[in-house]
């Protein structure tokens, strides 16, 4: 039987043990004064057999298909002659890998040692899915018995239930923690071969980011410098100037929205506002390189200037107007949940809308709005396409908003989007960039965190 | 007052009586408040019918009514708290010291800092307790420099009772106290104000019986000073702080008269009925 074959006739089988477990919950009960004297309602005891047969038997027909095929090809390789095995590592790998699209097409090798090997490997894999068959089906009608015959009305199976869903729900939070985990380790390992060739001080204070190096011996090329104060430096900037775009905007527009719109106006507003983060980020891009970037440039000239064509202030305007919806939505829901009991309280002392608003409502949604704008800084320290098309590559070390400048996402990108070999420094420092770039904004949530925690100890 | 119960008081006779014009003395000598034919809607419906009642100097005037009876609108006509909800609609003649409250050039923020008031729940601003009794008189402008502020900012204390409790943790969030103090710190934060009249909207309604007996020692103090405008559910209350009383039923006003006459000797069928019990 085939593993998505298994899995349907498995579920079919749990789904017809729920409603035999739920039948005979109400079999073994008996009726006293109009109700059944079970310890849990009827569907927990269904459900209690199907998380008992159901999560062992899937899980080992998980682990079953997920090791299944290097069990077998180590069995298939202790069968091959001696010579054969006496390959190196990576000749036996390829050697079984040949032996292996033999199996999947069918087709028939001249060479003698490899059809008989396929022939086994075949084999192998035959009974190997047999047995999982097998296996699976036997363990899982062996534990819906069981729990089956173990259901009477004293058996407390809401319990059991919300015990193994309380688990469930603990695997699935450590996943999601598992996979940051697995991602921040990744990055690091990476980025201390980084730091093998290139020195970590270079890289945190060198002011000079040329990473041309040479794929060959024999190649004349750039001997590479990885200094990453201009790229940091830049993102700094572009990300300044779009919080000083995005925050007054979003902020007094959801000010705007909340306290002085009517129902009518902020019913349509808010959507068309909304509207702003779900342009893709290309497109903005777009609009940065065409016309706000010239735009800059003309008018930079007009008043004496010399911008560059493409400048950290079009990619830091555009990027702004971006992530207004972040500061402003994220505000307006806040602002709006602050209680009526508050303003009131405001009014009745003769205090104006104006100052109710600054003196009171803000004060009181400040960890909301904390939040908002935290999030559009992490949009903004994370995009990356506005830059390539409006704010350039070049990583000059400068902060001056009309020249180009670049961002550590643009290099990431430029650096592993080339032909490289991986392990050469120029594609090893990507993964610095990012381990440097996750630390930025790792300390900017702790900060935050603690700003907001701090606020709250105080006023909740 | 749900549908129903309203239906069921109209179906039994003894309730069943006619509200012809305010019964006992509403209008009196040197008043600081008049209102005369105060009508409120809310949208479509309305909540007040043809109110006409003077509030006096320095007295407690209490006002009593079952639920959805009018008297916290009509509490709210008096500092003009109603002009923040878009669907009231407020009609009549207003004077605070012969001054028309709702003519055209009058702001009612200037007004409510003249007029105070204190809600049912207690609702003190999200910051510590000195900035919570120091909000208004920094708003206005009260006073010129930091030993003036704190010096007003004790006295608010004082007088509202709570200093005792309070005067090591002046810089402790005002949220942190316990619903009685939070409703006399509200108290402090208006008179830190320095009103002429303070209205409360059931300000007990929300407290236990000793906080309560503490906030009525208060009122009956502070009524020496100010004028004090009070709705409560409790007749007791009524009782026990104010010098007149004034009945509300369905948007009507019933009756006023000296607190004592009203709950010893009634005029109004309906006043008697409620203060006796029978619904309400």
């Amino acid at each position: 039987m085939q593993t998505h074959i298994i899995i349907i006739t498995l579920l079919a089988l749990l789904a017809f043990s729920y409603f035999t477990g739920r039948k005979r919950s109400i079999a073994t009960a008996s009726l006293s004064k109009g109700r059944y004297n079970l310890h849990s309602r009827p569907q927990y005891y269904g459900m209690m057999v199907v998380l008992w047969a159901g999560l062992p038997a899937l899980l080992i027909l998980f682990l079953w298909t997920a090791f299944d095929s290097t069990v077998v090809s180590a069995l298939t390789v202790s069968q091959l002659p001696e010579d054969v095995q006496a390959l190196s590592e990576g000749k036996l790998s390829l050697f079984m890998n040949e032996v292996k699209n033999i199996v999947d097409s069918g087709n028939v090798s001249d060479d003698t040692n490899k059809q008989i090997a396929a022939e086994h490997y075949k084999r192998l894999s035959e009974i190997s899915l047999l047995a999982k068959t097998v296996v699976v089906f036997v363990i899982a009608v062996l534990i819906i018995l069981v729990a089956l015959r173990s259901i009477k009305p004293t058996l407390q199976a809401r319990n059991h239930v919300e015990r193994v869903m309380t688990w469930l729900m603990i695997a699935c939070a450590s996943i999601a923690i598992l996979t940051t985990v697995g991602i921040v380790f990744s990055v690091i390992f990476e980025a201390i071969q980084f730091f093998k060739a290139v020195p970590v001080t270079e890289f945190l204070f060198g002011t000079h980011w040329s990473p041309q190096t040479a794929i060959r011996a024999d190649q004349v090329g750039g001997s590479g410098s990885f200094g990453a104060i201009p790229l940091f430096v830049g993102t700094l900037l572009i990300s300044l100037i779009a919080l000083t775009i995005a925050v007054p905007l979003g902020l007094m527009s959801a000010i705007y929205l909340s306290e002085y719109a009517s129902a009518r106006f902020r019913a349509f507003a808010k959507p068309m506002l909304e509207i702003l983060a779900g342009i893709p980020t290309v497109v903005y891009g777009f609009f940065a390189a065409l016309t706000v970037a010239p735009f800059i440039r003309s008018f930079g000239e007009s008043i004496g200037l010399e911008p560059s064509s493409e400048s950290a202030l079009a990619a830091g305007i555009v990027m702004g107007v971006m992530i207004i919806p972040f500061v402003s939505s994220l505000s307006d829901d806040v602002i709006s949940a602050v209680p009526q009991a508050m303003r009131d309280g405001s009014y009745g002392m003769g205090a104006t809308k104006s100052e109710t608003i600054t003196q009171v409502v803000i004060p009181a949604a400040l960890p909301g709005i904390v939040g908002g704008v935290l999030l559009a800084a992490s949009r903004a320290i994370g995009e990356t396409m506005i830059v390539v098309m409006a704010a350039g590559l070049a990583a000059n070390l400068t902060v001056n908003p009309l020249e180009a400048v670049t961002t550590v996402t643009v290099q990431i990108v430029t650096l592993l989007t080339g032909d490289q070999e991986f392990d050469s420094p120029k594609t090893l420092a990507a993964f610095a960039l990012g381990l440097g770039l996750f630390m930025v904004t790792l300390i900017l949530n702790i900060i935050s965190l603690h700003v907001v925690r701090k606020y709250r100890e105080q006023y909740d | 007052m749900t549908e129903a119960m309203t239906h069921n008081i109209e179906n039994r006779d003894e309730f069943n009586v006619e509200i012809n014009g305010t019964v006992g003395k509403p209008l009196i000598d040197d008043p600081k408040f008049t209102t005369r034919n105060v009508d409120v809607h809310y949208g479509d419906k309305q909540a007040i019918f043809g109110v006409d009642l003077d509030v006096g100097k320095n007295e407690v005037l209490a006002m009593i009514g079952p639920s959805g009876c009018g008297k916290s609108t009509y509490l709210r006509c008096l500092n003009r708290m109603n002009d923040t909800i878009p669907i009231c609609k407020v009609t009549g003649d207003f004077k605070l010291d012969g001054e028309d409250i709702y003519a055209k050039n009058q702001d009612p923020v200037l007004l409510r800092s003249r007029v105070g008031i204190v809600f049912q729940k207690p609702n003190p601003f999200p910051k510590s307790i000195y900035d919570n009794v120091a909000y208004g008189a920094r708003l206005h402008g009260l006073t010129s420099n930091r030993a003036e502020l704190d010096d007003l900012v004790e006295k608010s204390l004082i007088r509202a009772g709570l200093f005792k409790e309070v005067k090591d943790d002046l810089h402790k969030p005002g949220t942190g106290l316990s619903g009685g103090q939070q409703q006399r710190l509200c108290i402090a934060r208006t008179i830190a104000v320095d009103p002429e009249v303070i209205l409360m909207d059931e300000p007990t309604s929300a407290l236990d019986p000793i906080a309560t007996a503490l906030i009525e020692e208060l009122m009956i103090e502070l009524s020496g000073k100010y004028t004090i405008a009070i709705v409560t559910h409790s007749m007791q209350q009524a009782a026990r702080v104010s010098s007149r009383t004034a009945y509300f039923h369905m948007g009507k006003l019933v009756e006023v008269n000296d607190t004592d006459s009203v709950f010893t000797n009634p005029e109004h069928q309906l006043t008697e009925n409620y203060i006796t019990g029978r619904f309400g």
